[in-house]
């Protein structure tokens, strides 16, 4: 009898010992918490008219995201200004990118959203401008005045096209961000000289001012050895963003004619050796942006210019010990203009979950960091980032604000004008996936492998098993 | 199957012997060890019912069904027919079949030769080489790198700027890089060139095994009369080691089938260029990654049937070699 019970035992250990390992690691932390809420009074210390009264609400502030820009910019202008109510833990569920990780993880919780205890529900997530809608055009989303309650005159400064890229099917808008990727077109000043005689912004823009002009200064840059641009997808986002319609029409891809103008474009330009066949990220496309390189310019956005521009420019590194000053690789040598088409790049979105249990701390959260001027101000003075307040940027732009980096230029200026321009009313929640099959598709008409028919035809399959319910 | 179906058999037998002997001391009850046998079996019946059985099933009972995620919202299961598998193979599935057949054939064969060769050479009593345990070491490290990992790295080494076209540019081979991505055959070279690298050193150390185990004095009689190391080779080491080359073979067919990792990381999961290094299970997973249930179902249950088919088709040939060797004794 004992032996069996041993052999039992060892038995069951053995079982256990291999299925152990697949249990929801959630399971330990559900169930065993009770929310009891807490009592606060929210922001105390803020200045505006809001009603002090006593609001109960859940103790765990739960915010989704994928990189550590978000927290650090909460901790630096929300919660270093003491407007954090006692009692409240904020807890950053950070998911990298990569390979769609982060959705899937944030698709999971919000799925999950209803059944999860209240302290582990989903109260704010970040979302990109690509997929926005995916999560906007949802009843997972709040919406930002109605529910949330921020006041139109709150959002009042915001640039349109922030607003338009969170704004449902139904016309509500379902998030707010702190930032603005206005894009432009930067260009080396000593190449523009040699090609076009000047490097003054102003008459480098002239000649640039749309895409007859750039076309031509191509061919010229290509007669005196230089390259127009560097990759394929450089000027990608200049067509893709004033697209006459979504990429979706109903369930049904469209390909828009600006696109095709890009494929054009593209193939001209590759065929005539006007670009270098290089890649977004990859390591030849950021050597062409160095001392090395022989790149009229690139289409860069707000923090393009100032983070990976200005690191792939220097010559020592400053991970190296150089120094971010002139005289080290070609700081300096880069200079801005408006491009022949506006357009953004990048940007991060606050989005409030439906179900959260924070709604007061949500909203003040939002309203310190996307509505006030005087806090957004700072945090383009303190970081360079260039954030999504008109008024703020205005200033700014009218400042003798400027960069050594540029040659001494006011880029803010530039970017306050091309900010209004932006017009994202034709985004969908299919962008990101579609916009990435069809550069990778095109990658081998470029490359000379395919016809464009074969093309368009790998594009729609690779579409269509990303998103099965598209059709051609 | 048949490994482990020996393991109850052989406790059964033991079982009987051993209450054979007891029988004869207490003879009123036999003592069975055989349950212990199934006993100690529980634990894989258990496992394999609920990871591998019932997920196979299951599998089939969903590629009949449209099941799939738009965005934040499920669509189906609503139930389909063989709409999947219409899909499936109306579709490049055949083109996938193909891509995967050929960056595994174009792998296998320099495999094959290259560990047959360095077999017999570590193994050849009359060549002596020294420090064959070095080199057994050194061809088998590739293995030990994470396919991704390897894949990376000769990412960056084939890439337009890398050190491989540096060097071939600097040595006049080319006027200006080779972009080694954008090449059918190129990109498909490397994958195979990967999977060589990675696995011969693996078989070499296999078939050196198999070839230590022949006896040193059929060599020696067929040097005495007269024979050459090709008919040697030809006439005693392959025969012998036959078993065990079908076991390369077969154990190399399957990772071929399974070829995933090196493809999905050197071509960015696009099986560029014009998806002619996309292998069936890159295809698979692009509908996994859309979350398409049914169509990736039915796909599966397309790839079961295909390995199915190849398994009997090895097996029979298996089984005819001995049964014709068997009527010849």
């Amino acid at each position: 009898m004992k032996k069996k019970l041993i052999v039992a035992i060892l038995i069951g250990s053995m079982v256990m010992s291999t299925l152990v390992g697949c249990g929801n690691k959630n399971d330990s932390k559900d169930g065993t918490k009770t929310d009891v809420g807490v009592t606060v009074k929210p922001d105390a210390t803020n200045d505006d008219d809001k009603s002090e009264d006593t609001v109960t609400q859940g103790k765990v502030l739960n915010i989704y995201c994928w990189n550590e820009e978000f927290q650090s910019r909460y901790k630096d202008y929300y919660e270093k200004s003491g407007k954090l109510p006692e009692g409240i833990t904020v807890n950053f569920i950070i998911t990298p990118n990569d390979n769609n990780a982060y959705q899937n993880a944030l698709d999971q919780a919000l799925l999950n959203q209803e059944s999860a205890a209240t302290d582990e529900k989903v109260d704010i997530f970040l979302v990109e401008a690509d997929y926005a809608l995916k999560y906007v055009d949802t009843d997972y989303s709040l919406d930002v005045k109605a529910e949330v309650g921020l006041s139109d005159e709150d959002l009042s400064q915001q640039y349109q096209y922030t607003k338009d890229i969170v704004t449902d099917s139904k016309g509500i808008q379902k998030g707010t961000t702190w930032q603005a990727a206005p894009g432009l077109f930067v260009y080396r000043r000593s190449i523009a000289k040699a090609v076009l005689g000047t490097d003054d912004p102003d008459q480098v823009q002239a000649a640039l001012s749309d895409w007859t002009k750039f076309d031509a200064v191509a061919n010229q840059a290509s007669d005196k050895g230089y390259k127009m641009l560097s990759g394929y997808d450089d000027a990608y986002r200049t067509f893709s963003n004033n697209v006459s319609a979504p990429w979706v029409d109903g369930k049904k891809i469209v390909i828009d004619a600006n696109i095709m103008k890009w494929v054009e474009q593209t193939k001209t330009y590759t065929d005539n050796n006007y670009n270098n066949k290089t890649k977004l990220w990859a390591p030849e496309w950021a050597a062409d942006q160095g001392p090395e390189g022989a790149v009229f310019g690139f289409f860069y956005s707000t923090w393009g210019i100032n983070f990976t521009l200005l690191g792939n420019a220097l010559d020592t590194a400053v991970a190296d010990g150089g120094v971010a000053e002139v005289g080290n690789g070609i700081y300096g040598d880069y200079a801005v203009c408006q491009g022949p088409e506006s357009y953004y790049w990048g940007g991060t979105w606050i989005c409030a979950a439906a179900g959260t249990d924070n709604l007061p701390l949500v909203k003040d959260i939002m309203q310190t960091l996307t509505c006030d001027a005087d806090t957004m101000k700072k945090i383009t003075e303190d970081t360079q980032d260039y954030t999504n307040n008109t008024k703020a940027m205005e200033e700014l732009a009218n400042s003798d604000f400027k960069s050594d980096f540029l040659g001494g230029q006011n880029h803010i200026k530039l970017f306050a004008e091309a900010a209004p321009k932006i017009d994202m009313s034709n985004v969908s929640q299919y962008d990101q996936g579609l916009n990435e099959s069809f550069q990778s598709a095109f990658k081998d008409y470029f490359d000379g492998n395919v016809d464009k028919d074969t093309a368009l035809e790998n594009f729609y399959k690779s579409a269509i098993e990303k998103y099965p319910d598209l059709t051609k | 199957m048949a490994g482990w179906a020996a393991v109850p058999s052989c406790i059964y037998k033991g079982g009987n012997v051993m209450g054979k002997e007891r029988n004869q001391v207490v003879k009123h009850k036999g003592v069975s060890y055989a349950k212990w046998g199934y006993i100690f079996l529980i634990p894989f019946f258990v496992i394999y019912f609920i990871f591998s059985f019932i997920p196979l099933v299951t599998t089939f009972y969903y590629s009949f069904f449209e099941n799939y995620m738009s965005g934040l919202n499920h669509v189906g299961p609503n139930f389909v027919g063989l709409e999947n598998y219409k899909a499936i193979l109306n579709g490049d599935l055949l083109k996938y079949m193909g891509n995967t057949v050929i960056i595994w054939i174009l792998g296998f064969i320099p495999q094959i030769i290259i560990s047959l060769l360095l077999g017999i050479w570590f193994t050849d009593l009359r060549l002596r080489l020294k420090g064959t345990g070095f080199f057994k070491t050194v061809i088998y490290m590739p293995n030990l790198i994470m396919a991704a990992a390897f894949s990376m790295l000769f990412f960056t080494l084939f890439s337009d700027g890398g050190p491989v076209n540096d060097i071939l540019v600097k040595l006049d081979f080319f006027k200006e890089p080779f972009r080694f991505m954008t090449s059918v055959w190129a990109t498909r070279g490397l994958i195979a060139g990967m999977n060589f690298l990675m696995w011969f050193g693996n078989t070499t150390i296999i078939l050196m095994a198999a070839i230590m185990g022949i006896d040193t004095a059929l060599f020696e009689a067929a040097a005495i009369d007269g024979a050459g190391s090709w008919k040697i080779f030809k006439k005693i080491t392959i025969p012998t080691i036959r078993p065990i080359l079908i076991y390369v073979f077969i154990t190399s067919m399957i990772g071929g089938i399974q070829m995933f990792d090196i493809p999905q990381i050197l071509t960015n999961g696009q099986g560029t260029p014009n998806r002619s290094s996309m292998t069936l299970i890159m295809f698979l997973n692009n509908h996994l990654f859309s979350k398409n249930y049914g169509l990736a179902g039915a796909l599966s249950v397309v790839l079961f049937f295909v390995s199915s088919v190849l398994s009997i088709v090895v097996f029979f040939s298996m089984t005819r070699e001995t049964s014709k060797r068997k009527g010849e004794k």
